[in-house]
């Protein structure tokens, strides 16, 4: 698979990243590589293997639908950067 | 010899006898602290409230396996009403609002928590060297790496900073520190300890264990971690052994298995020879030796660098700039995502979560997350195979001792190769252990044993009998200087 400088691009847009014409031709040599040392497992033949997820044998974990306390909302609100009266605050999403 | 260059079992005989006082183990601790500087062990100490919960235990004594015990705790837990900051510029000023599991059992031991130790960002890392924070430095030699991610959870017990210590290891990130470092580092079982409140980096892999001076040590803090947390549904919900009593029975007829795969290209004739060395040592304590194969050990690092960094680019969304952490503000809310993320993470977060994308972007899904979840498949059976016939997989932890910091920074797959052996414990679930087995110019070698699912007692047991014949975990790397 060739990586170049418009596919680490893209990815980067769906990473909500960004970077400046010297790392991206870093990252793009580095993707490359590392592409290429991971595509060894091209060699296995897995056509009658089932993936596997996690390791344990679970299922869905369900628990009593009963309400318990939950954390504080104000020590929530302590390590937002931006909050107002309850709410998040962001720039504003919707244009007039 | 200094309190704080003690055991867990050697201070706890004391604590009981009343020879000490939790305030004087607190004291050594923290006055060895002053001593070491420079090794960059912690992110945050907390030497005032560590102290005064000391004092306070002199006086009315607590009931608990680690009583009275300073412990250090990997920045990737949370602490209620302390910061946790993953060694991440992008979560600046997040306080936890809430203690991780496994570090309220500690607390419910008698434990006291001394600091939040340096790690990998994100726990993504073999050496402690992406920190935000800075490097941390290896304590028997400082031009050379702790190893990695969790550096510094080693460096604080190997210098007498902590007693012990808590990391989580995705894919060595404690037993290949503990090789480096000279100390035991455990990964129990996928599902053995609650991860509530350890922030994640890939779900499927990560866990949380201790690191310790010797064997006895670790299974002190493993018993106490362990167990089911109706917070954690990968947790399981089965009774943790008694690892102290069982890890002192004898080893006649252990099978142990030696993997002809581990010992291949690329590993220093010195950590081969000491592994050797350790696997007659077993056998003179009355151990069956059999070569095996775990012949898709070849595969293990390119099937975690797909499946490891598919997950953390999932789990890594969350760093937004929103909720916490930092924001870097913009006019509007999708630059102020990526002006965030840009500032907040540093390069080797942003490699891999380029590259988790990647695999799991649409058109390459299938030709490699899916393969790779396949070929985990592959790895899993060969060790379900391998116990069917042994009892232990005994291996080196790293296929070198400890290298020179800035040698592997520029190359990330030389970095990861360096993973090469612990890997695959992570993909298969299975409890791993690194215990010391020697030295090598000066730099510790590491011993991993590997057991079965919840056969942590068979691995202790084994890494027990092996310590109880040789002294390396009673050298200390801090001499004073």
């Amino acid at each position: 698979m060739k990586v170049d400088k418009k596919l680490v691009e893209y990815l980067a847009n769906l990473s909500r990243l960004e970077f400046d014409d010297t790392k991206l031709a870093e990252i793009t040599g580095q993707l490359e590589e590392i592409i290429k040392y991971v595509e060894k497992l091209n060699i296995l033949d897995t056509k009658d293997i089932e993936p596997t997820a996690h390791i344990l044998p679970l299922k869905n974990v369900f628990r009593e639908d009963k309400i318990s306390p939950s954390i504080d909302r104000n020590k929530i609100f302590k390590s937002s950067p931006d909050s107002d009266n309850g709410y998040f605050m962001v720039p504003r999403i919707i244009e007039e | 010899m200094e309190l704080c260059d003690k055991t867990i079992h050697e201070l706890n005989g004391m604590l009981s006898k009343k020879e000490i006082l939790p305030s004087e183990i607190m004291n050594s601790v923290l006055s060895r602290m002053e001593k070491t500087g420079g090794f960059r062990s912690f992110i945050k100490v907390f030497p005032e409230q560590a102290l005064e919960l000391a004092v306070r235990q002199d006086s009315a004594p607590v009931k608990g396996a680690l009583a009275g015990i300073p412990v250090a705790v990997k920045d990737n837990m949370c602490i209620e009403n302390k910061e946790t900051t993953c060694a991440s510029h992008v979560l600046k000023s997040f306080i936890a609002p809430y203690t991780a599991t496994a570090v309220l059992k500690l607390l419910g031991a008698g434990a006291i928590v001394i600091g939040k130790t340096n790690m990998d960002e994100f726990a993504m890392g073999s050496s402690t060297e992406t920190s935000f924070f800075g490097k941390t430095l290896n304590p028997w030699n400082k031009d050379m790496v702790p190893g990695g991610s969790s550096g510094g959870s080693a460096t604080s017990v190997a210098l007498g900073e902590a007693i012990g210590s808590l990391g989580s290891d995705t894919g060595g990130s404690i037993r290949q520190p503990a090789s480096l470092c000279g100390l035991v580092g455990l990964k129990p079982t996928y599902g053995r300890v609650s991860r509530y409140g350890l922030v994640a980096f890939a779900s499927s892999l990560d866990q949380i264990g201790p690191f310790a001076k010797d064997v006895e040590d670790a299974a002190i803090l493993l018993k106490a971690i362990s167990g089911y947390d109706v917070k954690d549904s990968t947790s399981v919900n089965r009774e943790a052994p008694d690892y102290v009593t069982e890890m002192k029975k004898e080893i006649k007829g252990l099978k142990i298995g030696v993997p002809e795969e581990y010992f291949s290209d690329g590993i220093d004739e010195e950590v081969g020879s000491c592994v050797k060395k350790a696997v007659k040592d077993l056998e003179r304590c009355g151990a069956e030796v059999k070569n095996i194969s775990l012949p898709h050990t070849e595969y293990a690092v390119a099937t975690y660098y797909i499946i490891a960094t598919a997950e953390a680019s999932s789990n890594l969304a969350r760093y937004d700039g929103v909720h916490y952490g930092l924001r870097e503000n913009a006019g509007n809310i999708i630059d102020l995502y990526k002006k965030t993320r840009s500032v907040g993470f540093g390069d080797e977060v942003k490699r891999r979560i380029i590259l988790g994308t990647y695999v799991l972007s649409s058109g390459y899904y299938d030709a490699y997350y899916l393969k790779a979840q396949k070929a985990r498949t592959l790895i899993k059976e060969d060790f379900s195979k391998a116990f069917d016939d042994v009892d232990v997989i005994i291996t080196p932890t790293s296929p070198t001792t400890a290298w020179r910091i800035g040698e592997k920074t520029s190359d990330p797959l030389k970095m990861y190769l360096s993973d090469i052996y612990t890997i695959s414990a992570n993909l298969a679930g299975i409890p791993s252990v690194s215990v010391n087995c020697g030295f090598s110019g000066g730099l510790p070698v590491g011993l991993q044993l590997q057991a079965a699912h919840f056969n942590e007692t068979v691995l202790l047991r084994a890494a027990y009998s092996f310590e109880q014949m040789n002294d390396y975990h009673k050298k200390r790397a801090f001499s004073g200087k």
